[in-house]
């Protein structure tokens, strides 16, 4: 289980397939994930990389493979077991998914119920959090009121409320103008350096993808075609590779 | 062929739907009895419908009771039987036609509403982000509207029958010179135990009826915003249905007891 230099993943994959009847998504995809490191994981729409993030955090079961995170293996958690590990998991979503019926305040709150955590220390997490994020002042707003950089601001600062040892980002800038886009980006890597996340980064943004990665990988139907740095797959020879950075 | 064809898969979609349904419930009560248990979202579910329902339901009841009184009043008077009326009324009301009308509007509002709100949540993924936080979403959501919907709907047919008999004694007021005071006395010595217990014993399978369709079509909302809509109205298609079946069988129960 120990790579080469002697460090486990915080997340690993193996030959993991995911099927929709006769519609084969997932075709045996493998991917290790380290600690600090920012996994960007590209491909064409419907090339499977929504359906990778749903099994990863148990929202979707995959048909065969074998996924662990933390050491430990998802299969064959329980419920409650899945719902600890998930804790250690953020996920962001590509629509931000913010509780419509929620102030921002309560948005953050809501991972914290049934925690036992005092409100005072609830209170002071999330000011810390948003202040993390650059928006104490919309603490009180609902999401109708945030703008679409303020919302993916929010559902970033929900995602980090429980300290994750790793974050998921589904398509982060997608949506966003390209300001907004690069100030969500330099977010990212803010947060990276302060929480010391790993991030596993699902985008179609190149300049995205360019500036966070430590390392990408292509998916292209259902397997991991590619693995390398942003410059090893952006001088690659290879068309299929080429034609994703046309 | 085809329309054979189109017919047997129309019954197996049917019985499917059913199927699901039903396992649905068993996971409402399995969920209902463990804990953590969630009265604060429990409460604001009851104040959202039983509030937010009063003003429909009172409307509604108040008319009930004028138009029924208005229709009937005619042909007590032809058998000279006018002063049947807050005896009749009462029964009929208190019985039969305001736990199924007022039942009936909450469906249309109450199921409706679950339907399209966790719909809603479903397509924009709040779902999942609940289920990704740790915290179960069957519980939070589902679990406590079906538990408000069963525990409001008996006070909001009890307050609707209410309504209904005041606006059948100001007709009676009005046009029959009956005071108030002799109406209701009429109408508290017409009602037996017999009338009352059955209808609000059936009010709670009512609003359990309206709370879980709702829910049900709601938490497994697909095809996007159009899901949503198609959730919301078949909620109240599939609740509007049930609430004429649980009826029935509430009618031939009680007649065998009472």
């Amino acid at each position: 289980m120990k790579t080469p230099n002697n460090i486990a993943p915080v997340l690993k994959i193996k030959d993991l397939k995911k099927s929709f009847g006769d519609h084969h998504v997932l075709h045996g995809f493998s991917m290790e994930l380290y600690e600090g490191e920012n996994v960007v994981i590209m491909g064409k729409s419907g090339s499977g990389k929504s359906v990778m993030i749903k099994c990863l955090v148990g929202l979707m079961q995959a048909d065969s493979g074998f996924i662990e995170i933390e050491g430990k293996n998802l299969a064959e958690l329980n419920e409650q077991e899945l719902n600890i590990l998930r804790t250690e998991i953020g996920f962001l979503f590509q629509g931000s998914a913010l509780y419509d019926s929620m102030t921002v305040r309560e948005n953050l709150e809501f991972p914290l119920r049934k925690r036992n955590i005092k409100a005072a220390e609830i209170n002071k997490m999330v000011m810390e959090t948003l202040e993390s994020v650059g928006l104490t002042s919309a603490i009180d707003l609902m999401p109708e009121e945030l703008s679409g950089g303020m919302k993916r601001r929010v559902a970033l600062a929900r995602a980090l409320i429980l300290k994750p040892k790793i974050i998921i980002y589904d398509e982060p800038t997608t949506g966003l103008d390209p300001i907004t886009a690069k100030e969500i980006i330099e977010l990212m890597k803010e947060i990276q350096l302060k929480y010391r996340t790993s991030s596993l980064i699902i985008t179609h943004d190149i300049d995205c993808a360019r500036v966070i990665s430590n390392r990408m990988i292509l998916l292209i139907d259902g397997i991991n075609y590619i693995e390398g740095t942003f410059s090893d797959l952006l001088h690659a020879e290879d068309k299929k590779i080429r034609a994703f950075f046309k | 062929m085809a329309m054979l064809l189109k017919i047997s898969h129309n019954i197996t979609a049917f019985f499917t739907e059913i199927g699901e349904l039903s396992y649905f419930a068993i996971h409402f009560f399995k969920e209902a009895t463990k804990r953590p248990f969630e009265f604060k979202e429990l409460l604001r579910q009851c104040y959202n419908m039983g509030n937010k329902s009063l003003l429909l339901v009172g409307v509604t009841g108040f008319i009930l009771g004028l138009v029924f009184t208005l229709q009937s009043r005619p042909t007590l008077m032809e058998f000279g039987a006018e002063s049947w009326m807050p005896s009749m009324v009462s029964i009929a009301i208190v019985r039969e036609i305001g736990p199924v009308i007022i039942a009936l509007i909450c469906a249309g509002k109450i199921s409706s509403g679950i339907g399209a709100e966790l719909g809603s949540m479903r397509v924009t993924e709040q779902i999942d982000a609940m289920e990704v936080s740790g915290t179960n979403p069957f519980k939070y959501l589902v679990v406590t509207r079906i538990m408000a919907a069963t525990l409001m709907l008996p006070l909001l047919i009890i307050f609707g029958d209410l309504i209904a008999l005041v606006g059948s004694a100001l007709i009676e007021n009005l046009k029959g010179d009956v005071s108030f005071l002799l109406y209701f006395n009429k109408v508290i010595n017409a009602l037996k135990f017999s009338d009352i217990m059955p209808a609000t014993g059936k009010s709670f399978f009512f609003g359990f009826a309206i709370g879980l369709v709702g829910s049900f079509k709601g938490y497994h909302c697909k095809k996007g915003t159009v899901g949503v809509g198609e959730a919301s109205n078949s909620a109240v298609v599939y609740a509007s249905m049930l609430l004429f079946i649980i009826d029935f069988i509430a009618v031939f129960v009680s007649d065998i007891f009472f």
